[in-house]
């Protein structure tokens, strides 16, 4: 509301999101049915919240809970419907290079190679052919991916591709990293080894993260702040101070008691949020996203 | 026989040692699996022209309306040495390429046009439903009656059937990129104009090529019916000019050469195809 703004790195003021969506599904919002007309749906609902710069922050929230929708705003391919969403104090337009996102299904171009998706970015930002194999080499070895990078997506497995579109995200130089839930579609072990790398490249590059998952170990373990959004509306429950001592890197923190405090009291504020989803029989966002894509 | 030729060969050499006869081992082995492959492939052809060989000599059918294999590439040996069989080729292939490039150069750029301006979609659709719904045969008459028997009629008809599953093809390559693509792009600043070429093209490949082999296959088969109709040169011309001659054997050459034309116009499109999506192939392959 009032212009305080200047500090953060990532500013929303009462942001509000609403789509409309076609009214004969069941387990809509409003009471109207059996009509084809179109109808409000809330995904967002007054989020405020400020990220500083160079900061983690990890959301998590059930899955309805307009996580993706709040992604797509900061990435400015789709605006808010009231409120204003503010990068470096001034409103995001529309997509731009200084915004990277990781997305959870990878997202890499098949007939691209690794170093040659890793260029991407670079590419379509006019930088010559040679700057480009030096800045992806960079990355690649960032992401330790040196020895992989004329293999095609298909020929890596799921923790290496993640690695690759992180990469292609870094690759281009944005000052915030938004990231989709990456690592949810990972086994166990992969994820946790990831974890630790983003955390390394976090600390090496000083880029503002915003960390979107299901997971309340993995915002805890990533995190200095985690916010917990609610479900349908989506709006911000609280956001969580993590203490330093869980992000040791030498220690397994999982293990802390520190740890099981911190985790056990975002699953409390979460867990009312996880049954009122599922009394509230959500459509997924996903479908709703697509028609709103589709419309765009 | 030269296998044969190779066996007695690397058997002689396998006298150097016992290295030397492993690696012979091996090469005998390789050359066997290669060989069986080879019989694997074409056993069922070699069956069918053994059929047809030996089916009109044994009396199983009338040898006046099935000659035997061998008369009939006889026929066509003959016909090679008196130039006829390259005249009718050219003639036909000339027709089938220009036609079929004409219908690439038409019919991918407005598919992708349609593809991704929905507005132009919404209004070529309903023309798009009417149109590809007319066989392409069928239309025959109006092409001679408008533009003469010459060559222009038969090329415009190969052009119109094989533009349709090319348009079709493409419209829906360009429809089914991976929203998530054009997302990904679309976050890293790309113009409309490197959306396109960067990502929708590629993106589209694969399935503009399924269009582009069933358009070949479409091509040839106009252009025989058009050169049965009204013509002096072709294939399709041999085939019934032989029929109303009652060389039947020369009918029959007639009808394998225009399966060569199609198996070579396939494979040709399948070794390009294999260029421009190498990474789809071998993704396949492992999928």
């Amino acid at each position: 509301m009032s212009i305080q703004t200047t500090a953060s790195k990532i500013s929303f003021q009462q942001v509000r999101k609403e789509f409309l969506v076609r009214g004969n599904g069941p387990g809509n919002a409003s009471g109207k049915t059996g009509s084809d007309a179109a109808q409000r749906f809330v995904a967002l609902e007054d989020i405020s919240l400020d990220v500083k710069a160079g900061e983690f922050l990890a959301l998590v929230g059930p899955s309805g809970c307009g996580k993706s929708t709040l992604l797509d705003l900061l990435g400015g391919l789709t605006t808010p419907t009231s409120g204003r969403l503010l990068l470096d104090g001034k409103p995001i337009t529309g997509p731009a290079r200084d915004r990277g996102i990781v997305f959870q299904q990878y997202a890499l171009y098949p007939w691209r190679t690794a170093q040659q998706n890793i260029e991407f970015g670079l590419e379509v930002a006019g930088v010559a052919r040679a700057e480009r194999r030096e800045k992806a080499a960079h990355y690649l070895a960032l992401v330790g991916l040196s020895a992989f990078a004329d293999r095609y997506p298909h020929e890596l497995s799921g923790g290496m591709k993640q690695r690759v579109a992180i990469a292609r995200s870094l690759a281009y130089e944005p000052e915030v990293l938004l990231m989709d839930e990456p690592f949810a579609a990972l086994d166990a072990q992969t994820r946790e080894g990831l974890q630790v790398e983003l955390l390394r490249i976090w600390r090496r590059t000083g880029k503002t993260i915003l960390f979107i998952t299901h997971s309340i170990d993995e915002a805890v373990v990533l995190g200095q702040r985690v916010a917990v959004i609610t479900a349908r509306p989506g709006r911000i429950k609280q956001v969580v101070d993590i203490p330093d001592a869980l992000h040791s890197e030498t220690e397994d923190v999982r293990s802390l008691p520190l740890f099981g405090e911190v985790r056990h009291r975002i699953w409390e504020l979460l867990h009312d949020e996880v049954s009122r989803a599922t009394v509230l029989g959500h459509k997924p966002v996903a479908t709703i996203e697509k028609e709103e894509l589709s419309h765009a | 026989m030269p296998s044969a030729e190779l066996t007695t060969a690397s058997l002689s050499l396998s006298a150097n040692g016992g290295e030397a006869a492993q690696h012979d081992r091996r090469f005998l082995r390789r050359l066997a699996s290669l060989a069986s492959k080879v019989f694997d492939r074409t056993a069922v052809l070699l069956l069918l022209a053994a059929v047809w060989e030996v089916a009109p000599r044994v009396g199983l059918t009338d040898p006046v309306f099935l000659p035997p294999l061998s008369e009939v590439l006889a026929a066509g040996w003959q016909l090679t040495l008196k130039g006829q069989l390259t005249e009718h080729l050219g003639a036909s292939l000339g027709r089938a390429l220009v036609g079929f490039l004409l219908a690439i150069v038409i019919a991918i750029p407005l598919g992708l046009l349609i593809g991704w301006v929905p507005r132009v979609a919404n209004f070529l659709n309903p023309l798009i439903e009417v149109l590809r719904n007319t066989a392409p045969l069928a239309l025959l008459p109006v092409f001679i009656l408008l533009l003469g028997i010459g060559e222009v009629s038969k090329i415009s008809l190969v052009v119109y059937s094989a533009a349709w599953p090319l348009l079709i093809n493409t419209i829906g390559a360009v429809r089914q990129v991976d929203p998530l693509f054009i997302k990904a792009a679309r976050t890293m600043g790309a113009t409309p104009l490197q959306l396109f070429h960067k990502v929708i093209l590629p993106a589209a490949l694969p399935s503009i090529f399924v269009g582009v082999r069933i358009a070949s296959a479409s091509a040839v088969l106009v252009l025989v019916a058009a050169e049965m109709v009204g013509a002096k040169a072709g294939l399709g011309f041999l085939i019934i000019y032989s029929q109303y001659n009652f060389q039947i054997d020369l009918m029959y050459f007639g009808i394998l050469a225009i399966t060569s034309i199609g198996l070579a116009f396939n494979y040709a499109l399948l070794w390009l195809e294999r260029r421009f999506t190498g990474w789809k192939i071998s993704a396949d392959a492992k999928g």
